[in-house]
């Protein structure tokens, strides 16, 4: 706990610990721990400065952060216009199936969480997957196995 | 000094003053929700928008949060500013209708139907209780969350937050906390029982001679309109 302690403060002093550069210092804590434990956020509001509730707000605001642990790999299915006519609540339906879990959940082994997107403006290959970063463009139910198996035994490939 | 145009009266408004305070002052009346003077104005409700601006240009503004402009023409009551209003409370109503100062409003402007469906979350996120909390209280223990649909006023983690010190400021000041009369249609989105009474010692005698504070306000006397 101590040492999560002094990497938040050492992710903070790295912003120099301004209040300007709050979303900043929690997009880094978001990326080290996964998540926003209520305890960083503690920690980030008394190294601010700030109201708890402030930060709270900011953090409860952006899709980007999640209160909750996250899975091993983010997989986002695009549910913009373009890839909505192009089938994508068909890819999304199959990936829940596939996985077993709603979007915005983690599935029970902790290796995915699903989310949708409205756009990721590369409407051009829709319908998109994203798994890691990583796109996936012109997705077809028939593909979705190949790509959640790329990324579910990393170790075997 | 600043000279402007209101409702067709030439008036003057010291510096910093925004349309809102101005028509205060000079008795005009402009309904607020979550307008109050000892808070920071938010511009949240839309009730107090007026419309400025002359011929085709004109557009609707919020006048808590407008400041008072050299040469600016603003009209307090256009058929433009009641019919945004009106839409404003049917709002409203439909997320809180059990509030009382909202049913009280939409009686007062008429307001006959809620065409939208209600949503009961008994809060129209005013702000009141934020800024009370933080400017007034100094406590800054509740704030806005989320967003959207899901856009809510509490505590961090919806826990016991150790800010607050249950002081009861943001109760007291919310519009929606105070619960609705029960009148004919308790039940309904609507009430607008005060639209069908008529206070019946206005015929008796004159509405000075009423010796309650005001005339028909208390409703002992009053009656069904025939």
């Amino acid at each position: 706990m101590d040492t999560d302690k002094t990497k938040i403060q050492s992710l903070i002093d790295n912003h120099q610990g301004l209040k300007k550069n709050l979303i900043a210092i929690l997009l880094d804590i978001q990326e080290n721990f996964n998540y926003l434990s209520p305890e960083s956020l503690r920690v980030v509001a008394k190294a601010l400065d700030m109201p708890l509730i402030d930060i709270f707000g900011v953090a409860t605001f952006y899709r980007a952060f999640s209160l909750t642990p996250r899975g091993k790999h983010m997989c986002l299915v695009c549910m913009g216009t373009a890839c909505h006519v192009r089938g994508g609540p068909k890819i999304l339906e199959e990936i829940e199936r596939k996985l077993d879990v709603a979007p915005g959940e983690n599935t029970k082994d902790g290796q995915f969480t699903l989310e949708t997107v409205a756009c990721l403006g590369c409407c051009a290959i829709g319908p998109v997957v994203v798994v890691d970063g990583e796109y996936h463009g012109h997705a077809t139910i028939r593909k979705i196995g190949p790509i959640l198996a790329k990324y579910q035994k990393p170790e075997a490939s | 000094m600043i000279t402007f145009r209101m409702n067709g009266l030439d008036v003057k408004a010291e510096e910093g003053w925004s349309v809102l305070e101005t028509a205060k002052f000079y008795g005009l009346e402009i309904p607020t929700l979550c307008f109050n003077e000892g808070l920071t104005p938010h511009g949240g409700c839309r009730l107090c928008l007026v419309e400025i601006g002359e011929g085709l240009k004109t557009k609707l503004v919020s006048s808590c949060t407008y400041p008072a402009e050299e040469g600016l023409v603003v009209r307090t009551d256009s058929k433009r500013v009641w019919a945004a209003r009106r839409m404003m409370i049917e709002l409203m109503l439909a997320m809180a209708p059990g509030s009382k100062v909202l049913q009280d409003m939409a009686s007062r402007f008429g307001v006959t139907q809620v065409r939208f469906t209600s949503r009961n979350k008994e809060c129209v996120l005013c702000g009141l209780c934020v800024r009370m909390c933080a400017e007034q209280m100094d406590a800054k223990a509740i704030g806005f969350q989320k967003r959207g649909l899901n856009r809510k006023i509490s505590t961090p983690f919806d826990m016991r937050s150790e800010e607050c010190r249950l002081c009861g400021a943001c109760m007291y000041i919310c519009p929606v906390c105070q619960l609705r009369c029960q009148g004919p249609n308790a039940e309904g989105v609507l009430c607008n029982g005060c639209l069908t009474m008529d206070p019946s010692c206005l015929d008796h005698y004159d509405d000075l001679q009423c010796w309650m504070y005001d005339a028909g306000r208390c409703g002992t006397c009053v009656r069904e309109k025939t």
